[in-house]
């Protein structure tokens, strides 16, 4: 793992890697839309909204995910002082925040057609509106401390406190929404996914997935690149 | 050895050297932001240095072997809480690092009189004037004993009958074995010290 | 073990001697929960069915409120560094600050919380099962709190970045709280929902203290 610590050697390896991840993230995204908006079938409950499912669905999983490696990248970077460990988690939390919101987004536009409403308490969505709020606590307090190294150490625990709290708030929001609403069942596609729903929504999730790598290379090459910049105004007024 | 310290993206200070043997006092010269505090806070653990290493008689600097009886710090602020009256700020520190050793009731009022503040025991700490909060900071070395003191401008706002009696406790606390480390502006006469000068950037 | 009876009772008899701080904390809460007739309406049967939310939260705003206040002297005027530097591991030293804290700001509101029930006619059923939820909750936002807390001392403008750490880690804290009282009130079992909470505080206990001294370590650098 430290061959990768090395600044140096991740812009190298990054360098060849982004094209790649770039081009994937166009690709598979524009074949994922295509199936979902043209080939797989309308839903015989919801009719032609459950397409939203193949956005919202991608943003939702690509919300925990990030939040995922923004916990392990800080208990890389406070447990072994990986170098490069909060760098990657810093960069990562608005990535993580635009996919939260667009699950939120996308959620809301789905629920108008299937519930009547524009914003429903459901169980899932409500989890992801806290989830929000910890991605954007995360960033606040990076932002608050003039030292950029002290930010990242504190951000670094509240992204391990808020890690832990995700399983817990995630159970007890969803007893709260099995307490208050028990009738409303959201199912997706039915009881088994066929594979022309299943495929483009697999293609979509790996699809946001290069997509995050690739916008995470670009704000951490940029990140190394300013570090670099202080380190070196910092060791011009070294002794 | 080699200690370098960095705060804020900046060198403070860098390959920097020192021993104190028991007995021994090492004087802390530099202008301002040479990085006094900072070496002194590194010291006492509150800062991990950038680089180099702190040894405690051959033996690394350790946070699990940390007793509290071997390190007593006095920064730049006293630790004083306005609402307690003197003697209860002072027995506070001594009973919570004796903690379990009893009878610290006479050494609280041994140190409040060496300091010279004895007669100010039942006041509450507000009414303290700054020189005197800071010999109640400066009590604590008496009341809460510790081998090696980590003194950062120990008389700023002392008078000089103040700043002799300081002295005087360096020379008793070196005689009986303890160490001094001591950052400081002003001319205090510490005998066969030390004297380490941070040079600061460039 | 002495050290750490000294450190709470030290902080007793300073919020003693202050004297405004419970007093403003109970004030706050009193003043909260009676906002909300004038926003929803007096109609008893409203105000019987958000009583136990309204009561809840306005416990979570108070006691956040509180917070700034954990470390925030202490750091200022240097007793943080002689605390560090003490016999005690810092964990332990975080929790009989929270300990101390909770006597001071969160037993007053387990005390005041009664009465605010009667105000918003919440049925009498409730109200065993409100005290005993907020005795085992309102640690819990001392502790968690102690968290925002330790992270925002050094940082000026601490006070509303806090409530934005620590909001959403509170939220279990209050979905559970309310769940028993509403229980209590509809004749429905509050056990598991109180069993949850005290398994929360159990939990806390560790894990908050750890994470408070990790972020007090940072900022006393």
């Amino acid at each position: 793992m430290h061959r990768f610590a090395n600044p140096t050697r991740f812009m190298r390896y990054s360098a060849v890697i982004l094209p790649w991840a770039a081009w994937s993230t166009a690709a598979l995204i524009a074949i994922g839309l295509y199936l979902a908006l043209f080939v797989a079938p309308p839903d015989y409950q919801q009719g032609e909204s459950v397409r939203i499912m193949f956005v919202h669905v991608p943003s939702a999983w690509m919300a925990l995910f990030v939040y995922t490696g923004m916990a392990v990248a800080s208990a890389m970077a406070l447990i072994w002082k990986h170098p490069l460990s909060d760098i990657a988690a810093r960069a990562s939390a608005p990535i993580g925040a635009c996919f939260t919101f667009m699950a939120l987004a996308t959620g809301s536009l789905w629920g108008k057609p299937m519930w009547g409403a524009w914003w429903v308490w459901d169980a899932r969505l409500t989890s992801m509106l806290v989830l929000l709020f910890l991605y954007l606590g995360y960033m606040a307090l990076v932002d608050a401390f003039d030292d950029p190294a002290r930010g990242a150490k504190a951000a670094a625990i509240l992204a391990l406190v808020g890690f832990v709290n995700v399983p817990i708030i995630k159970f007890s929001v969803d007893w709260w929404n099995t307490l208050h609403q028990p009738a409303s069942v959201v199912k997706i596609g039915g009881p088994s996914i066929h594979l022309s729903m299943l495929a483009p929504l697999l293609i979509m999730v790996v699809g946001f997935t290069t997509f995050y790598v690739a916008v995470l290379i670009m704000r951490m090459r940029t990140e190394i690149v300013t570090a670099k910049l202080r380190s070196l105004q910092m060791n011009a007024n070294r002794d | 050895m080699g200690l370098a310290c960095v705060r804020g993206g900046r060198w403070v200070f860098d390959s920097v050297d020192f021993a104190v043997a028991p007995g021994g006092a090492l004087l802390l010269h530099g202008a301002n932001g040479s990085g006094k505090t900072s070496l002194l806070r590194i010291i006492a653990g509150f800062l991990a240095p950038a680089e180099g290493q702190l040894t405690w008689n051959g033996h690394p600097f350790d946070d699990e072997d940390h007793e509290p009886a071997r390190i007593a710090y006095v920064g730049h602020l006293d630790a004083v809480k306005r609402a307690l009256s003197v003697a209860e700020n002072l027995s506070f520190w001594a009973d919570y690092y004796g903690a379990g050793q009893g009878d610290s009731e006479n050494s609280v009022a041994e140190a409040l009189d060496r300091l010279g503040i004895g007669h100010l025991a039942p006041v509450p700490a507000r009414f303290l004037s700054a020189g005197q909060r800071r010999r109640l900071g400066l009590a604590r070395l008496l009341a809460a004993p510790a081998s090696l003191w980590l003194l950062d401008e120990p008389t700023v706002t002392l008078d000089e009958e103040s700043i002799a009696i300081v002295e005087a406790l360096i020379a008793e606390h070196r005689a009986d074995g303890g160490m001094v480390m001591v950052a400081t502006h002003a001319g205090m006469s510490i005998p066969e010290a030390g004297i380490l000068t941070l040079g600061g950037p460039s | 073990m002495t050290a750490f009876w000294c450190l709470v009772r030290r902080d007793l008899l300073l919020a003693f001697r202050r004297g405004g701080d419970s007093v403003n904390v109970m004030i706050f809460f009193l003043l909260t929960v009676t906002l909300f007739p004038f926003g929803v309406g007096p109609e008893q049967a409203i105000l019987m069915r958000i009583a136990p939310g309204v009561i809840w939260v306005a416990a979570l705003l108070a006691a956040m409120l509180s917070l700034d206040r954990l470390f925030r002297d202490d750091f200022e005027d240097g007793s943080l560094d002689l605390m560090i530097l003490g016999p005690l591991p810092l964990e332990i030293t975080v929790l009989a600050k929270c300990l101390a804290h909770w006597l001071t700001t969160g037993l007053p509101l387990v005390i005041v919380s009664p009465l605010l029930a009667v105000l918003l006619a919440m049925d009498g059923e409730g109200f065993a099962t409100l005290i005993g939820t907020m005795l085992l909750g309102t640690p819990l936002l001392s502790l968690i709190g102690a968290i925002g807390a330790g992270l925002t001392v050094s940082l000026r403008g601490g006070g509303v970045l806090i409530s934005l750490l620590v909001l959403p880690l509170y939220i279990p804290v209050l979905i559970f709280g309310v769940g028993a009282v509403d229980a209590a009130v509809y004749g429905l079992a509050a056990r598991p929902h109180i069993l949850i909470m005290a398994a929360m505080l159990i939990a806390a206990l560790p894990l908050c203290s750890w994470a408070s001294a990790a972020a007090l370590r940072l900022s006393t650098e």
